[in-house]
């Protein structure tokens, strides 16, 4: 009877509480809403949202509702957070192994890099590249061309945009071409585990990638053409990049330490990964015979994974989160955009500002749901 | 004498090789070296690729002949093994030689040789190196804030209290020891504020009103980082117990809790905190700016101590809990005397981790009108008197802050060796 109660009272009081304090806040928010002549609702999504947004992937102006104001702040969001996570990895995982390197210069060099960027707070270096960097780039009158098509100028990276014939025909070829090398891969882990062959799949991969996209071109009638940049005088003074792609000096700093920041913490996830290892492993796959590479693609690299993934995971995640801090150099992402200017415009603080949080929530739920997933497919299975 | 062959050195001919070598090695860091510090090209009669690659083809083939396995030559093979393995890493090495040596001269012309520093204007500033004038200039505001001149006194000796009093667990004596946790758990933090409270904000005792408005600049950072470490650690600590409990209501309220704060980036926390929780508060109620973010921040960070210190929790072997309830400990007794204290040393790092997440999170609250070094910064940049000297602000903090975290790294590592134990 004693340890029921033991157990029961504590949970009493806790759920009185919680429930005490969401109560409290509800009242207050009724009656403060009330006293402002607001009411709670979502009904302002659909109204006419008359701001502008700076850069945007999909077409938008003011004459659009909230809801599609909401839709272009995510899709910059995403947009920042899929660009900063392909360069974040690649000089991860090359600053990582570097870290392991017998050549002592080069180990002291990445060490160097990964203890520079990692303590120095991310807005710093937002704020850096922004206001300092990218201030020093030459205007688009005077900027000299990188590889005659590229320009990189205070107003932004100006690069030659793809003109596409036919774009469905090449994306299903693409498609076609992953399905089947996902197939033939199944294939040859099923003949490696029953004949002991290897097929060389990663060979048969790239050429299958390279050689069915390439068809099209010959066969079905896809083309593709690049539209160059080019100067164009708007007033005396003034002069803009015409055609192709812009891309925004504030994407661009955002990017750039998004990047650099978050890969310092990949590269010690993966030289933890790559130092997890036991070295018998090593030694045991060199003495049956494989080679250097074999040692590495079969035997490290897979338990390696096993401990990079969950961590790396973690970083892509806050990388995600820290895109936010987009807002304070006005690059339209969903803080700026949405729980900025719109919030500014209607008010309405409790419902854009949860809207936005949950955003952001359901974007990490789902990221650790696919993590889990995948951490539970390479978990070591145990007898 | 024997026949050179120059595609494998060896160790007959070893002095030959290894004078050949080092007189190649040295003449391409030499020309890199004229080039970078004295403008001087001493190759360029050459055509145009060959010129630019050719200290590299140079210092490649010096490090190729000095690449000799078992010289006998203690410093040769340690140089050799350490960075000259292979002709890739030969290479690598002499890129990073040739960075190196190419990055000082700029470097040392922006930070010091081109430098101004003295008088006080923006027009003493005419060289093409940085400026710290405007730093020497503004450095009171970069510390202080908008705090005025004449009281910043009572920054000074308020922190200075603070640092001592924290010191005080370094000189207790044995009986005084086991108080040491209610001290800095209790104590301490109700004499910070108080400190903070009376003397820093004022008000009382003749000193004049400052508002947080007002405050700013570093030692702001200081203050928000100061007591979110000081909030966050026992309300992640109960945090990771209640995620560890038996009883479902607390077990889902903490994680419900956590996971809610772990996914969620800080801006929202603090747009929230801003402009959302005045709204759930009575109307007539006022809560201070500053406190709001200390709160706002204090939940945040207390969610991934949470997450680290559990990690620590289920490191432990089950023997542990298991021992502890078979001498007869209850819940608590058993956590405060037999699981926490190990749990803690395990997580040490994590824990540093976070708290130097948490540091480097503070320049975020400008988002609420606070401004703190960073923010400090960008209004120094915008004002008409001194613009364009963003670099030397941004660098300045920069150094500043990569000082404090990187100490505070250090310090966690110290302590990691200090207390590990071997089980």
């Amino acid at each position: 009877m004693n340890n029921k109660i033991r157990k029961i009272l504590p949970q009493l009081i806790t759920l009185l509480v919680v429930v005490l304090i969401f109560g409290f806040f509800t009242f207050n928010a009724q009656t403060n809403m009330a006293s402002r002549g607001i009411d709670f609702g979502f009904g302002f999504l659909s109204q006419e949202s008359s701001f502008d947004v700076q850069f945007s992937l999909i077409e938008y102006d003011g004459s659009h509702s909230y809801a599609r104001a909401y839709l272009v702040g995510l899709l910059n969001t995403l947009l920042v957070a899929f660009i900063g996570i392909i360069i974040s990895t690649i000089i991860g995982v090359i600053v990582g192994i570097a870290r392991l390197s017998p050549n002592y210069l080069i180990e002291r060099s990445a060490a160097f890099y990964v203890e520079f960027f990692r303590n120095i707070p991310l807005l710093l270096q937002i704020f850096f590249w922004y206001f300092a960097a990218l201030r020093a780039l030459p205007l688009p009158e005077k900027a000299d061309p990188i590889f005659g098509v590229f320009f990189l100028t205070i107003k932004g990276l100006f690069v030659p945009a793809f003109i596409w014939n036919n774009f469905d025909i090449f994306f299903y070829s693409l498609l076609a071409a992953i399905i089947s090398i996902i197939l033939i891969r199944n294939y040859a882990k099923k003949v490696q585990e029953n004949q002991g062959k290897q097929i060389p799949v990663l060979y048969i991969s790239i050429s299958l990638l390279l050689v069915l996209p390439l068809l099209t071109f010959l066969i079905g009638g896809v083309s593709l053409n690049f539209e160059v940049p080019v100067l164009k005088q708007i007033a005396k003074t003034s002069f803009i990049y015409e055609g192709g792609l812009g891309l925004p000096p504030e994407l661009i700093a955002l990017t750039l330490a998004l990047a650099l920041y978050t890969a310092t913490f990949i590269a010690e996830c993966v030289r933890a990964g790559i130092q997890g290892i036991n070295k018998g492993q090593k030694e045991a796959a060199a003495s049956i015979g494989l080679t250097p590479n074999q040692v590495l693609k079969l035997v490290i690299m897979p338990q390696a994974l096993r401990i990079i993934i969950p961590p790396t995971t973690n970083q892509y995640l806050n990388l995600t989160k820290n895109s936010s801090l987009a807002a304070a150099i006005a690059y339209p992402d969903l803080v700026l955009v949405f729980a900025g200017t719109a919030l500014m415009q209607t008010g309405r603080a409790i419902e854009i500002v949860s809207i936005t949080m949950f955003t952001y929530l359901s974007i990490s739920l789902f990221i650790s749901i696919l993590m889990n997933w995948y951490n539970k497919k390479i978990a070591i299975k145990e007898k | 004498m024997k026949k050179l062959n120059f595609l494998k050195p060896n160790r007959e001919n070893l002095s030959t090789y290894l004078y050949t070598g080092t007189f190649l090695l040295l003449m391409s860091s030499f020309i890199v070296f004229l080039n970078a510090f004295f403008k001087v090209n001493l190759t360029s009669f050459l055509p145009g690729y060959v010129d630019f690659f050719l200290p590299l083809v140079l210092g490649i083939i010096g490090l190729h002949l000095i690449r000799i396995e078992f010289s006998g030559i203690k410093k040769l093979d340690l140089l050799n093994k350490n960075i000259n393995t292979s002709t890739f890493n030969a290479i690598l090495t002499l890129l990073i030689i040739f960075t190196i040596i190419k990055s000082i001269p700029p470097l040392l012309s922006w930070f010091i040789l081109d430098a101004n520093i003295a008088g006080d204007t923006k027009d003493v500033c005419t060289g093409s190196g940085a400026c710290w004038t405007y730093i020497k200039i503004w450095l009171r505001r970069f510390i202080y804030g908008m705090y005025p001149n004449d009281e910043q006194w009572r920054i000074n000796i308020a922190f200075v209290i603070v640092i001592a009093l924290g010191c005080v667990g370094y000189f207790a004596t044995e009986r005084f020891k086991k108080f040491l946790t209610l001290y800095y758990v209790v104590i301490y933090p109700i004499i910070a504020y108080l400190l903070i409270y009376y003397l820093i904000s004022g008000g009382s005792f003749d000193l004049i009103w400052v508002e947080t408005g007002a405050w700013g600049g570093l030692s702001l950072t200081f203050i928000v980082s100061f007591f979110c470490l000081i909030f966050c650690f026992p309300l992640g600590m109960m945090l990771a117990l209640g995620r560890r409990s038996d009883l479902p209501t607390l077990r889902y309220i903490s994680i419900g809790f956590i996971e809610f704060w772990r996914g969620v980036p800080l801006i929202t926390v603090l747009f929230m905190s801003s402009v959302m929780f005045p709204m759930f508060l009575p109307q007539d109620f006022f809560m201070d700016k500053l406190v709001r973010v200390i709160i706002a921040i204090s939940l945040f960070e207390a969610a991934y101590v949470a997450e680290v210190i559990r990690g620590g929790l289920q490191a432990l072997p089950r023997g542990q809990y298991d021992a502890a309830k078979s001498l007869g400990m209850g819940y608590w007794k058993m956590h405060i005397f037999v699981i926490l204290p190990q749990a803690l040393k395990l997580v040490i790092p994590g824990i540093a981790n976070t708290f130097l997440a948490l540091v480097k999170d503070t320049p975020l609250i400008f988002v609420v009108g606070l401004l703190e070094l960073v923010g400090m910064l960008n209004l120094a940049k915008t004002n008409p008197k001194w613009l364009g000297f963003a670099m030397e602000g941004y660098v300045f903090a920069a150094i500043i802050f990569w000082i404090i975290c990187y100490a505070m790294s250090r310090y966690s590592y110290n302590l990691e060796l200090k207390y590990k134990t071997e089980r």
